[in-house]
């Protein structure tokens, strides 16, 4: 018997996902860009005070969240794509999976040392 | 058999060469191909490299000096470069899929004139900062 193994909406619930985390990092694009063109932080002082501040903690941390679950997404569409065999598409899924935990985990450690 | 269908085989096999020499892919189809590249190069090895010097530009002022230094040199620099491109066109790209998402301009006229606009604005873009670093 040939089984597809596909939970309902999981499709959706991904795609959805994709979009909204792309929205907000977008607006954070766009927030640091405005910050770097009004005052370019060019001196160590500068730099540290912009990620001393609570807002900018919390929003960076909001977008290696937001990173992680794009890539999550969009990393295991590519190889779906492009990988055929099972044993080796699952392993570079736990692969990306390290690597996207391994990034959250150096974001939270950069903000908050 | 008519000779329109005779003339070409079926089915087609895609090879390198095939992909690169005889398919001429639209410019909506660069556009979501570059953004698919670019997104892979986001992932890997952008994130990490940008993860890196945030680390190391925070950690103390002789880091950020050495950091600022690092910067400084011509692969460093088309490394950034090479990070400002793909940021840049995944970030127009994702845009425009927004939009064709909502309904927006996915009319074949608007559509071909938002991919042209999305790779000439992350090439504009790329060198614009080049113009900055060098």
């Amino acid at each position: 018997m040939k089984r597809i193994v596909v939970g309902a909406h999981q499709g959706t619930g991904s795609w959805l996902a994709q979009r909204i985390t792309a929205v907000f990092m977008a607006l954070y694009t766009v927030i640091l860009l405005v910050v770097f063109l009004r005052d370019a932080p060019a001196t160590y002082g500068a730099w540290q005070a912009l990620f001393a501040q609570g807002w900018m903690r919390v929003a960076t941390l909001l977008f290696a969240v937001s990173l992680a679950w794009h890539a999550w997404v969009g990393v295991r569409d590519i190889f779906m794509d492009y990988v055929k065999p099972d044993g080796l598409r699952l392993a570079l899924h736990v692969l990306v999976a390290l690597v996207l935990a391994a990034y959250l985990g150096w974001s939270v450690e950069i903000l908050w040392r | 058999m008519s000779s329109a269908t005779a003339k070409k085989l079926r089915p087609k096999y895609l090879s390198l060469s095939a992909l690169l020499f005889e398919i001429r892919l639209p410019l909506p189809g660069w556009v979501s191909i570059l953004h698919r590249v670019s997104g892979a190069l986001l992932f890997f090895p952008f994130t990490a490299w940008a993860l890196y010097l945030l680390d190391s530009s925070l950690a103390s002022a002789q880091d950020f000096e050495r950091i600022k230094a690092y910067l400084e040199l011509p692969l460093a620099k088309l490394g950034l470069l090479a990070f400002v491109w793909a940021y840049c066109h995944h970030f127009c790209a994702g845009v425009r899929f927004l939009l064709l998402d909502l309904n927006r301009g996915i009319e074949l006229r608007p559509a071909r004139a938002s991919s042209m606009l999305v790779l000439a604005v992350s090439l504009a873009t790329t060198v614009f900062f080049a113009f900055l670093l060098w």
